[in-house]
């Protein structure tokens, strides 16, 4: 009988293990893209379109070569492979082919000898634009039929109806993910007309199968590697500088870096898509929700991106973790001369959660119920059909579970300080208690983990078992969010060795790991890792006669019987694997299918302190109970979700990026504003670990939920403590004052 | 231009532009690329520094400023082997995730410690609310430097 090696393991699954990159992030030596650096290396620099719409009149960059120190100045006529783009469509082009469709897209790119030449001679460029109307509103583009997708849900009954009848609009702002690192790259000809490239991005592989086509070089002449990411939250999940830096790379012979300024990393990656939803719910008098209407718009902004599937997510997900017999849904994402949105964090989820829970709330009031006990009534759970898809759900889903733990929770203590940095308007010494209101304020969500829709979801992982201990080959992309370390953790405890190092594989080495993105990669790139490991210990012991593996060797009834030595006397021992998760399938006609690889729920409740006449919040507590299948490493789990809810806390109260006519007028830190250590607010969590079918010992992503029902239990606590509608985020001061 | 100044315990001599600020100088220059550039408005203080005693944004102040100037950077603070008590905190207590804050954030409590070694809840609150990070939340942040003060 094999030994479970199991948790016994010191490093393995269950515990807060230290980040392997903790050490060299906290001294300054951890290298991000922006830190890299190579002899005889050019900086490059973008012109960019000043306006959302705009011809080219003339773009000559004679003047601009002239100067000393300038190397290059390509244009789109310099692109010698694919002129454009897109992971999902090719729709843009590489650089602005005639026309700029958005503030900000790239016209042309200079390679010189410093940063400041660089941006010289962007500047001496000559160029002439002429400013064409730009298409900004999601309601007129739909009306020109300007659809990068449209997704419908018929499901039940369209003429069943209730007797209680809530109807609301609601709209979602541009939100940035506004990673501390902006993008950059760093570029090395090979010398035999390849490149090798280090770029910020979450899915290495399928940026280089956009990037080869453009170069017009072959797949293996162009080799992505990884490299350290200051933060992504989905604004690396497209490509910005990627083929630019190669293509100037190539054309002067010598290694490029481009590093973007935060004016330009605001329209230099996709945002989070902006909407506009109307609801409609029926119930019963009893509570039971009967059926559900929406449209819903998405402001896909002036390139396709990964819109399609966010908005497959709005609408698979329209009417959140409720039985409904009778679901109808529109829904479109649009072509906009609006910054281009793609993925962020919740992935077209946040936007509907924000309309379906307001929704929940405004039903329970109508019916005079308790909103919990409403939301309760209707939880969708195991074995249920999804009411959007009919997809049975079955993973466990425990959305009573969620709800129940959450109400568990303490509430904070009133506020009892004057102390200006607990009161609204922090330290600007606005406000003073006795004009302040507490309002409190629940939501719940339901999110899909993995790429849904008959996606081909795969990971690739190598393990490799050697006298020194195990490497693990994987190119899925750490980001910041802890993969490395649960990585280790998976491949400590199913193997039985304590050392293991997670090694960094560029595209040439191993096969894609899918994106780092959909709170997938512990699932997926750990999904990989776990059955390699497995399959190596299998090897061995097989190899041995063995019945456990430490890191001392095998072992078989109790005595250790082959040293690692004499276990890989002949070399290594390794096995390498493509996980799949459960087959999903495209959506029919109606949008009925299994569209989805599995599902997580989270609840939240927000307490906030208000001073209505001001129009300011304090955000005191969000709490949060959210199933996690298991908990790899609690620290690291804590960390994602504490750091999740406050980006939905950033969306509930002040972050927009604000535009006219498709411009952003707040590029900037000073006037985008994102949450301070003074804005956090307090999160107590309790967490629930029911095991995920397929999941790495049954853990299941949990990096998007936090994110998602925060933002609407925020907006409820709001109108908890002011009585107003609020329907549309982030709140402003003005939409509490009305002024 | 010649710029002379004390850099993480050391003498300098350097070469600086005339329009350089102290990141670029720092990063670019003398490599030390452990102040981050991410704003360059003095707003997320990634590139905080400690120049004559006060906790300043590197990407706000000239180089040419900075002549006579006694400079600590996060590579001034500790190494591999021997860490700064507030960088073995962050380590610890789960203050790091993509890091990319995390000097500017070791630059700036390690000065808040050195003045106050016991700071309150509030107190760590308010000494770090120029300090932007995207990816914690703070909470790991705060837990470990309330961990560092004895709370």
């Amino acid at each position: 009988m094999t030994t479970t090696t199991g948790t016994r393991i010191r490093g393995g699954i269950g515990e807060s293990v230290k980040r392997p990159d903790g050490i060299p992030k906290v001294i300054g030596n951890f290298a991000y893209a922006s830190d890299l650096a190579a002899d005889g290396m050019l900086w490059g620099a973008t012109l960019r379109s000043p306006y959302a719409r705009a011809r080219v009149v003339r773009l000559d960059p004679a003047a601009a070569l002239a100067i000393p120190g300038v190397q290059a100045i390509l244009t789109q006529d310099d692109v010698p492979g694919r002129k454009t783009f897109g992971q999902i469509t090719a729709d843009q082009p590489v650089l602005v082919d005639g026309e700029a469709r958005f503030w900000g897209e790239p016209a042309a790119v200079v390679a010189a000898d410093d940063p400041e030449t660089a941006r010289l001679a962007v500047a001496a460029i000559d160029v002439e634009w002429e400013e064409l109307e730009p298409l900004v509103d999601m309601e007129e583009a739909l009306g020109r039929d300007e659809v990068f997708r449209y997704a419908p849900v018929r499901r039940g009954d369209p003429d069943a109806t209730g007797t209680v009848v809530v109807e609301g609009y609601y709209e979602v702002g541009m939100q940035d993910q506004a990673p501390l690192g902006t993008e950059a790259g760093l570029a090395i000809p090979d010398g035999e007309g390849g490149v090798d490239l280090w770029v910020t991005s979450q899915w290495t592989h399928e940026d280089h199968d956009q990037i080869w086509r453009s170069l017009d070089l072959a797949p293996d002449q162009v080799r992505q590697h990884p490299t350290g990411i200051g933060g992504a939250f989905g604004a690396r999940e497209d490509m910005s500088l990627h083929i630019h830096v190669c293509l100037l790379a190539l054309r002067t012979g010598r290694p490029v870096k481009m590093v973007y300024n935060r004016e330009e990393s605001f329209p230099g990656h996709v945002h989070r898509h902006p909407a506009r939803m109307w609801y409609r719910h029926e119930a019963d008098a009893d509570g039971t929700l009967v059926k559900v209407e929406a449209k819903i718009i998405l402001d896909g902004g002036a390139y396709m991106d990964t819109t399609p599937a966010v908005v497959g997510n709005a609408v698979y997900f329209t009417t959140g973790p409720y039985r409904v017999d009778s679901v109808q849904v529109d829904g479109y994402g649009v072509r906009t001369n609006n910054p281009p949105t793609g993925a962020m964090r919740g992935f077209g989820v946040v936007q509907v959660c924000f309309a379906h829970e307001s929704q929940m709330d405004r039903l329970a009031e109508a019916l005079g119920m308790d909103p919990l006990e409403l939301r309760k009534h209707n939880a969708l759970t195991t074995g249920d059909p999804l009411p959007t898809t009919g997809q049975i759900i079955e993973t466990p889903l425990p959305t009573v579970g969620v709800i129940e733990q959450l109400a568990a929770i303490p509430l904070p203590p009133p506020l009892d300080s004057d102390d200006p940095r607990r009161l609204p308007g922090g330290t600007g010494l606005t406000t003073t208690p006795d004009y302040v209101t507490r309002g409190v304020g629940y939501a719940v969500s339901l999110k899909n983990i993995a790429f849904s829709e008959a996606f081909d979801d795969f990971a690739e992982a190598r393990v490799v078992l050697s006298p020194s201990g195990v490497e693990v080959h994987t190119a899925a992309v750490e980001v910041g969010q802890g993969m490395v370390t649960v990585l280790q953790q998976i491949a400590r405890t199913a193997l039985g060795v304590e050392q293991v190092a997670i090694v960094p594989t560029d595209t040439s080495e191993i096969g894609s790991a899918g994106s780092t993105s959909a709170s997938r990669q512990t699932q997926m790139a750990g999904g990989a890792v776990l059955e390699a490991a497995r399959a190596v210990r299998d090897l061995a012991l097989e190899q041995a006669g063995g019945d456990d593996l430490t890191s001392d060797g095998v072992w078989r009834a109790g005595e250790l019987v082959m040293t690692l030595d004499e276990l890989c006397a002949d070399g290594p021992i390794s096995h390498h694997t493509r996980f799949r998760h459960p087959p999903t399938e495209e959506p029919d006609e109606n949008g009925q299918g299994d569209l989805h690889a599995d599902f997580a729920v989270a609840a939240h409740r927000a307490v906030v302190d208000v001073d209505a006449e001001l129009g300011l919040v304090r955000v005191v507590q969000v709490d949060t109970a959210q199933d996690v299948g298991l908990v790899l490493n609690p620290q690291s789990v804590r960390g994602q979700i504490e750091g999740g809810i406050l980006q939905g806390v950033g969306l509930a109260v002040m972050e927009e990026l604000v535009l006219d006519r498709g411009i952003i007028l707040n590029a900037s830190f000073t006037d985008y504003l994102l949450p301070t250590f003074l804005d956090a607010p307090e999160v107590e969590m309790a967490l629930i670990e029911e095991p995920s079918p397929w999941g790495p010992f049954g853990a299941k992503g949990m990096g998007e939920p936090p994110t998602i029902s925060s933002t609407p239990a925020v907006v409820a606590a709001i109108r908890n403590a002011t009585g107003l509608e609020l329907n549309r985020v982030p709140i402003r001061p003005q939409d509490i004052t009305g002024t | 231009m010649d710029i002379r100044f004390r850099l993480n315990g050391e003498d300098r001599a350097v070469d600086a532009g005339a329009s350089q600020s102290l990141l670029s100088l720092l990063r670019d220059g003398l490599g030390l690329p452990g102040s981050k550039n991410a704003c360059e408005q003095g707003e997320c203080g990634s590139c905080t520094v400690v120049m004559d005693g006060r906790a300043v944004c590197s990407c706000l102040v000239l180089a040419a400023d900075t002549d006579g100037a006694d400079i600590t950077t996060v590579e001034g603070l500790g190494d591999e082997d021997t860490l700064h008590a507030v960088q073995a905190a962050l380590v610890d207590g789960g203050g790091v995730q993509c890091g990319f804050c995390t000097p500017g954030f070791v630059v700036a409590a390690a000065h808040l410690f050195e003045s106050n070694p016991t700071p309150s809840t509030d107190e760590i609150r308010e000494a770090l609310s120029g300090n932007i990070c995207r990816c914690t939340g703070y909470g790991g942040i705060l837990r470990s430097l309330e961990g560092l003060a004895g709370r």
